[in-house]
C-alpha cells in the first residue's frame, strides 16, 4: 500500500518535470526540471529496492552531467538560444520517435513481463535473493565479468588520450 | 559478511586465465610503455615510437604464434575464448596494424604529425579488435568494440590542422555513436529474452524461442548496428566522408582492419547465436548484399578522388564478404575469411601506393596524379596494376581466389532445393557477378591513367624503406593467395571450425 501510494507520487512527480522539461524556454530552467525528474527516477529505483542503482542515478547524473550541461549552457552564450524557436524543423521525426516509443510502452504494458520468458542459465549470472542488491553487482563486476570491467579501463585511458591528442595545439 | 579470497588463489586464477589474452595483454603494456617512453623521446625524433609500435606487435604476434595450435581456452568466466577463429582474425589484425606502421611513418612526416600517440593509439585500436574476434559475451563484445572504434575516431582526426580530417571524425564519432547505441539496443533485448549475456547459451536459448517478437527485433537491431560498422548499404554513408577525411594510412587500416574486425564479430555472433533462427535474417542479408554492392560499384564509377572511389569499392567488397555469411554453410564461412585476407592484403597495397603519391604540393588522391606513372616508374605502376587486378577479382591473383569461394558457396546453396531461399541466391550470384564488371570499369581507369595518358608531374615520389616493404609484403602475398591458394584456404578452414 505505501509503495503503491510512493510510486504514484514519485512517478507523477517524473513526469511533471520531464514535461516541464521540454517545454522550458530557458535551457538553464531545463537543465534544473532535469535534475527533478532524474531525482524521481532514482527515487524509483529505491523503491525497486535497487539501490546501488539509485545511488548511481543520483552521483553520475544529478552529481555529473548534469553539471557538465550547466557548464556548456553557461559557456555557450544563452540569450540567443532563449529567442530560438524551440521546436525546429525537427518536430516531425520527435512526434514519429514518441509515438514509437509509446508504442513499444503500449506493446509491453499489455504483454506483461511474460514476454521477457526467461530461463534460468547456467552460466549466467545468479542473483542470489538473500545477498544485498550491491554485493551482488560488486561480485559479478569483479568475478564474471572482471575482463570487460578491466577492458573499460583501457577504454577510458583511450579516451581521455583522444581528448587529449585531438584538442591540445601542440603535443 | 564477504569473505575475501586468498592473494595466492586470485594471483593463480589470474595466471591460468590470462593465457587466452595473452598477445592483447602483450600489446596494451606495450602501448603504455610506449606512451611513458615517449617522455624521454626528443620532439624531433619521434620516428622511434614507430619502431617502438613494430616491435609491440611483433612480440604480440611471436606469442599467438606459441600459442596457435592449443585447443580453445575460454577464460574469465567464458567471457572470451581464444580459438582457431580468434588467431586466425588477431594474426590478420596485426598483419594489418604492421604494415599500416610501415605506410604511416613517412606520411605523418610529410604531414609535420608525426607523434607517439598515433603509434599507441594504433596497438589500442588492434588490441580492441582482438578482443573482438575472441568475445564470447555480449559485455566483451560491446567494451572491446567501443574500445576499437573510440580509437579509431581519433586516429581519424589525427590531422588536427586539417579542416577535413575534423570532419571526418565528428561525422564518423556522431555515426559510429549512433549505431553503438543501435547493437546495444539489441543486446539488452536479447538479454532480456535469454537472461543471459553468453553467446553459446543465447544460441542454445535462441532453438526455444523461435518467433519471439523480441528475439527478432534483437537480431534485426545487432543486424542493422553491425551493418553499420562494416559499411553496408544503407548504412553505409559515413564511409566515403570519413576514408576521405581520415589520414590515408588510417584510411587504409580502417578499410581493412576495422571491417574485418566487425566482420569477424558478424561470423561469431550470427553463427554462434543467431544460427537456429537463419530464417529469419536471410532474405534481409541478401538484400542488403545486394543492395551493398549494386549502390558501392555505381558510386565508385562517377567519383574523381580515389581516395573516394576506393571507399566506395570497399563498400561493394564489404557484400561480397556477406555473401559468404548469407550462404551459411561451411564453404561459406571460409569464402568470408579468405575473402577478408585477401582483401586486407591487397587493399593495404593501393593505400601504399596512394602514399606514395602524396608529394610536394600534390595531394595524389586525384585519378589524375596518377597520370603516365607507367612513363617514370614503371615496376610500381605494374604492382599497382596487380593490386587493382585482384581488388576486380582477375586471376591468377588473390582477388580472384576471394570471389570464386565466394560465389562457389552462394552456388552450392542456390543449387540446393532443401535449402530456403535457394532462388534469392540465384538472383544473388548473377548481381554479384554483374556487379564484379561494373568494378572493373572504375579500377580501369586508374590502369588508364597510369598507361596511356602521357604528362607526368615531374615532383619525386616519397620513398621511404617503410613503403616499399609494405608494398613488396602486399604484393607477394596477393599474387600468392592466387597462385598457390592451399595453404591460405586450410588456414581459412581450420579458422572457421569453431562456429560450425
Amino acid at each position: 500500500m505505501m509503495e503503491g501510494v510512493l510510486f504514484y507520487i514519485l512517478a507523477t512527480v517524473l513526469v511533471f518535470f520531464s514535461i516541464l522539461t521540454v517545454v522550458a524556454r530557458n535551457p538553464v530552467r531545463s537543465a534544473l526540471y532535469l535534475i527533478s525528474a532524474l531525482l524521481s527516477v532514482a527515487g524509483l529505483f529505491f523503491l525497486q529496492e535497487a539501490e546501488f542503482v539509485g545511488a548511481v542515478q543520483v552521483l553520475v547524473y544529478v552529481g555529473g552531467i548534469m553539471v557538465l550541461f550547466l557548464f556548456v549552457i553557461m559557456l555557450v552564450s544563452v540569450r540567443e538560444v532563449v529567442f530560438q524557436r524551440k521546436a525546429g524543423r525537427q518536430w516531425k521525426a520527435g512526434v514519429v520517435l514518441a509515438l514509437v516509443m509509446a508504442a513499444e510502452l503500449v506493446y509491453f504494458l499489455i504483454n506483461g513481463v511474460g514476454i521477457f520468458q526467461s530461463t534460468p542459465p547456467e552460466t549466467g549470472i545468479i542473483v542470489a535473493p538473500e545477498t544485498q542488491n550491491t554485493e551482488t553487482l560488486g561480485r559479478v563486476l569483479y568475478g564474471t565479468y572482471l575482463l570487460p570491467f578491466e577492458i573499460a579501463s583501457i577504454l577510458l585511458l583511450v579516451a581521455i588520450i583522444g581528448a587529449v591528442v585531438l584538442s591540445k595545439k601542440e603535443i | 559478511m564477504f569473505e575475501l579470497p586468498p592473494v595466492t588463489e586470485a594471483w593463480e586464477f589470474l595466471q591460468k586465465n590470462s593465457v587466452a589474452i595473452g598477445p592483447q595483454l602483450h600489446l596494451l603494456l606495450w602501448a603504455l610503455g610506449m606512451l611513458i617512453i615517449d617522455f624521454v623521446i626528443p620532439a624531433g625524433r619521434k620516428a622511434v615510437s614507430a619502431l617502438l609500435a613494430l616491435g609491440g606487435i611483433v612480440m604480440a604476434g611471436l606469442q599467438l604464434y606459441l600459442l596457435r595450435s592449443s585447443s580453445p581456452i575460454s577464460a574469465f568466466y567464458d567471457t572470451v575464448v581464444l580459438d582457431s577463429f580468434a588467431t586466425f582474425f588477431s594474426a590478420l589484425f596485426l598483419i594489418a596494424a604492421a604494415v599500416t606502421v610501415f605506410i604511416s611513418y613517412r606520411y605523418l612526416e610529410i604531414e609535420n604529425e608525426q607523434h607517439t600517440e598515433y603509434y599507441a593509439l594504433l596497438l589500442f585500436a588492434t588490441s580492441g579488435m582482438m578482443f573482438m574476434a575472441a568475445a564470447l559475451d555480449l559485455i566483451t563484445i560491446f567494451i572491446s568494440l567501443e574500445l576499437m572504434s573510440i580509437s579509431t575516431y581519433v586516429l581519424v582526426g589525427f590531422l588536427r590542422r586539417r579542416r577535413r580530417s575534423n570532419e571526418a571524425s565528428l561525422k564518423y564519432f556522431l555515426l559510429g555513436a549512433f549505431s553503438t547505441a543501435i547493437i546495444l539496443y539489441g543486446m539488452s533485448l536479447l538479454y532480456g529474452v535469454s537472461g543471459t549475456t553468453n553467446l553459446i547459451v543465447i544460441g542454445e536459448q535462441a532453438k526455444l524461442l523461435q518467433g519471439n517478437t523480441l528475439l527478432i527485433l534483437a537480431v534485426f537491431t545487432i543486424m542493422a548496428g553491425l551493418c553499420f560498422k562494416v559499411a553496408a548499404a544503407p548504412f553505409h554513408m559515413w564511409a566515403p566522408d570519413a576514408y576521405e577525411g581520415a589520414p590515408t594510412a588510417v584510411t587504409g587500416f580502417m578499410s581493412v582492419a576495422v571491417k574485418a574486425a566487425a566482420f569477424a564479430l558478424f561470423l561469431r555472433i550470427f553463427f554462434v547465436a543467431f544460427h537456429e533462427v537463419r530464417g529469419i535474417y536471410v532474405p534481409l542479408l541478401v538484400a542488403v548484399s545486394i543492395l551493398t554492392m549494386t549502390w558501392g560499384n555505381v558510386a565508385a564509377v562517377t567519383q574523381q578522388n580515389v581516395k573516394r572511389m576506393l571507399a566506395y569499392s570497399s563498400i561493394s567488397h564489404a557484400g561480397y564478404v556477406l555473401m559468404g555469411l548469407v550462404a551459411g554453410t561451411e564453404l561459406g564461412v571460409i569464402a568470408s575469411a579468405i575473402y577478408l585476407l585477401a582483401y586486407t592484403f591487397m587493399n593495404l597495397g593501393i593505400w601504399a601506393v596512394v602514399i606514395l603519391l602524396r608529394r610536394q604540393d600534390i595531394s595524389g588522391e586525384q585519378v589524375e596524379d596518377f597520370d603516365g606513372l607507367y612513363s617514370r616508374h614503371p615496376s610500381l605502376a605494374i604492382v599497382m596494376l596487380i593490386f587493382l587486378l585482384s581488388l576486380a577479382g582477375i586471376p591468377p591473383l588473390g582477388g580472384f581466389i576471394a570471389k570464386y569461394f565466394v560465389f562457389s558457396a552462394i552456388i552450392e546453396v542456390a543449387m540446393d532445393p532443401s535449402q530456403p531461399y535457394a532462388s534469392l541466391m540465384v538472383w544473388l550470384a548473377v548481381i554479384g557477378v554483374i556487379n564484379a564488371v561494373v568494378s572493373l570499369y572504375y579500377y580501369f581507369r586508374i590502369v588508364y591513367a597510369m598507361f596511356i595518358q602521357e604528362e607526368y608531374q615531374p615532383a619525386p615520389l616519397s620513398f621511404s624503406a617503410g613503403l616499399l616493404t609494405a608494398i613488396a609484403i602486399t604484393g607477394i602475398v596477393t599474387l600468392l593467395i592466387g597462385i598457390y591458394p592451399q595453404p591460405f584456404i586450410n588456414l581459412a578452414r581450420a579458422a572457421t571450425s569453431p562456429l560450425l
